[in-house]
């Protein structure tokens, strides 16, 4: 949805692009109208959301994925022979 | 660009009076013979269109009217731009209830305090903080005549348009793309405007009395029988003001025990009319017929509440075209179901007059049908005889009877003499009897405008609604955000467009509309399109998913009943 039209936008440098691209967020967001100190209020909380999420799946996401093996591996890995065993 | 406020009075009250007509026919409805078939209800087709023509016999020509849906992701997109603006209203009116913050708005006294509020309803609050941000779109001062181009008062607010200040430059030569200025009549040099100079030096501008007192002109009798030949009916009036045209003329035509069925999407002056009427009001859906026929079975089977008496009268109000959706009336239809179910009919033409039609008579002129089938003809002068002023026409009895009766005829002061020549003088140039051809010239100019300005945006990729042939325009825009910058980026490249949000439009179906004029040349229409699209882009507007324009199917299944 938004290549297309900016392949027709005709940037000249990456700066440009990313201009155009911050413009959009402000235009669907809807903070466009706000006024300045309103937006830095929005950007610093959505921001510092998008770091919290980040920085929390940094923390506990290997963890889960750990567990989460051992746990499918313990179900899985367990009983190989007896499965093969039924099957024949 | 007032629009949006005047409309505050017809939507709050739209969406009321809906819940009336839906509780109204809950009551039971009659099944068969009806003259439109109902399509399977309660299925919600993907897409909002009536291109298909229910009735096309009753059409001659191709009927074709489209209303691409919403795109599912954008209006996802719309709400949570409005919710999150709201949260930031919410902390503004935090910040001033606490006087953290200076409020620049009205609020109630401190002896009022603990009185109802005033200002916390949903309208209150939209304007606090939501229009107040945009408002640099609206209310401009144009300092020229607003034809093909005008002239703007730049102005700058340095508290975020709470006040504005003129920087004491003018802005030349803005494209003008937001009048209702169809033929372009609005000018201050040619015949008009020089048979509208000999007028004031032989009357003056005043006239300072009614109609039935010192006011009645023989201008003013010579306009009216112009009216009536113009429009193909026995006898006309005229009255200084459009709006007062249809809010006074409506109560004296119905009152208690009548029933006026009124479109939805109707202009604030034929909705304040109705409800100044004290007649009983049921709304149908926009141009919808299905619609229409099951509240005239159901006011005919049922009669008036409780009692069950038949209704007095039965009056159908639509308008010719709707100058928020640009769609015209399904007249041809609307006829037929009033021959049935024996109504009357009031059509504004407030938009269409001079605008449709080969000879520019209108709705009816453009589907070719007889202008007596029509019981009320109202109109105005301000659209496209850029003049001032409404009409109403029909019967000779209807005129007589309104002339004594109105309150806008009794009441008011009759129209100024130039204005009246100014009508005078354009309604002979589009018929064609000031023995020149300007007249046909304007009206073809207009309709290949329309065609091409409607067939360029779609070509874009632009969601355009509305009747191909109608020259009100509507783009839309959805997102609030983008109300405001499609507004201030076209003015930048020096284009005037009017755009439309909230209280004149549902909440996520915000739009700019254009207004295609006579007075655009090609060169000035392709100058406005390459901005329009190059704002498009930028604002990613081209949200249109359809490939190509559909073809007219209305057409199609004509031709193949022509060759059974
Ligand atoms: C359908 C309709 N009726 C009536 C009017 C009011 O006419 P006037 O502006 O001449 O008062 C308008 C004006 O916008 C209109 O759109």
């Amino acid at each position: 949805m938004i290549c297309e039209p900016a392949c027709r936008m005709n940037f000249k440098n990456l700066r440009e692009y990313l201009a155009w691209l911050y413009y959009q967020y402000l235009l669907i967001t809807g903070i466009y109208v706000l006024e300045p100190w309103e937006k830095s209020i929005f950007n610093s909380i959505l921001f510092s959301a998008i770091a919290m999420v980040i920085y929390t799946s940094y923390v506990f996401v290997p963890i889960h994925v750990r567990l989460a093996l051992e746990f499918f591996s313990g179900i899985f890995g367990g009983q190989p022979e007896s499965t093969m065993a039924l099957m024949n | 660009m007032t629009e949006s406020s005047a409309n505050k009075l017809l939507n709050g009250d739209a969406c009321h009076r809906t819940a009336n007509g839906r509780k109204a026919s809950k009551n039971g409805f009659v099944k068969n013979h009806c003259l439109f078939q109902q399509p399977h209800k309660y299925r919600r087709p993907r897409e909002k269109n009536q291109n298909v023509t229910h009735n096309s016999s009753l059409y001659k020509k191709p009927f074709s009217e489209s209303f691409e849906e919403t795109p599912l992701l954008v209006a996802v997109l719309t709400y949570m731009g409005y919710g999150i603006l709201t949260i930031f209203g919410y902390l503004r009116d935090f910040l001033r209830h606490w006087n953290i913050e200076k409020c620049h708005v009205a609020r109630e006294r401190d002896e009022q305090k603990d009185f109802v509020p005033l200002y916390q309803d949903f309208e209150n609050f939209y304007t606090r903080n939501l229009y107040m941000r945009i408002r640099d779109n609206w209310n401009r001062p144009i300092c020229s005549v607003p034809g093909a181009k005008m002239d703007l008062v730049e102005r700058v607010s340095h508290d975020y348009n709470w006040t504005f200040e003129h920087t004491g430059k003018v802005v030349k030569d803005v494209i003008n793309m937001g009048s209702y200025n169809y033929l372009g009549f609005a000018e201050n040099t040619g015949t008009c405007a020089d048979a509208a100079i000999e007028a004031t030096q032989a009357y003056g501008v005043g006239v300072g009395s009614t109609r039935c007192e010192m006011g009645n002109l023989d201008i003013h009798e010579e306009m009216e029988q112009l009216v009536a030949r113009f429009l193909g009916v026995e006898s006309s009036m005229a009255f200084g003001m459009g709006f007062a045209t249809n809010s006074m003329n409506i109560p004296a035509l119905t009152g208690k025990g009548c029933l006026i069925l009124s479109d939805e999407l109707n202009h604030a002056s034929l909705v304040l009319g109705a409800r100044l009427s004290a007649s009983t009001i049921r709304v149908f859906k926009h141009n919808n017929m299905q619609s229409l026929e099951k509240l005239l079975r159901d006011a005919i089977v049922h009669g008036q509440p409780r009692t069950h008496r038949p209704w007095k009268k039965i009056l159908i109000v639509v308008e010719g075209i709707y100058s928020m959706e640009g769609s015209i009336v399904r007249l041809p239809e609307i006829i037929a179901l009033k021959k049935r179910y024996k109504a009357y009919l009031y059509l504004d033409e407030a938009h269409s007059i001079g605008a449709l039609g080969p000879n520019g008579r209108g709705v009816v002129d453009y589907f070719g049908l007889d202008p007596k089938d029509v019981d009320i003809m109202m109109g105005t002068f301000t659209k496209s005889f850029g003049a001032a002023g409404g009409y109403i026409g029909g019967k000779k009895e209807l005129i007589d009877y309104l002339r004594r009766h109105s309150h806008s005829a009794l009441y008011a002061t009759s129209m100024s003499p130039p204005v009246a020549q100014q009508i005078i003088t354009s309604m002979k140039i589009i018929m064609g009897e000031d023995g020149t051809t300007l007249g046909a010239d304007r009206l073809r100019q207009l309709s290949e405008n329309t065609t091409y300005f409607r067939r360029k945006l779609r070509e874009m990729g632009f969601i355009i609604y509305g009747n191909d042939d109608s020259p009100v325009v509507p783009m839309m825009l959805y997102m609030p955000a983008k109300i405001g910058a499609f507004g201030r980026e076209m003015l930048k490249r020096n284009i005037g467009t009017v755009v439309v949000g909230f209280p004149a439009t549902p909440i996520i179906e915000s739009r700019a509309r254009f207004c295609v004029s006579a007075a655009h040349t090609r060169e000035t229409l392709n100058t406005a399109l390459e901005a329009i699209s190059e704002v498009g882009d930028l604002l990613q507007l081209k949200y249109s998913r359809r490939e190509q324009p559909l073809p007219s199917l209305g057409w199609m299944s004509e031709e193949s009943l022509l060759q059974d």
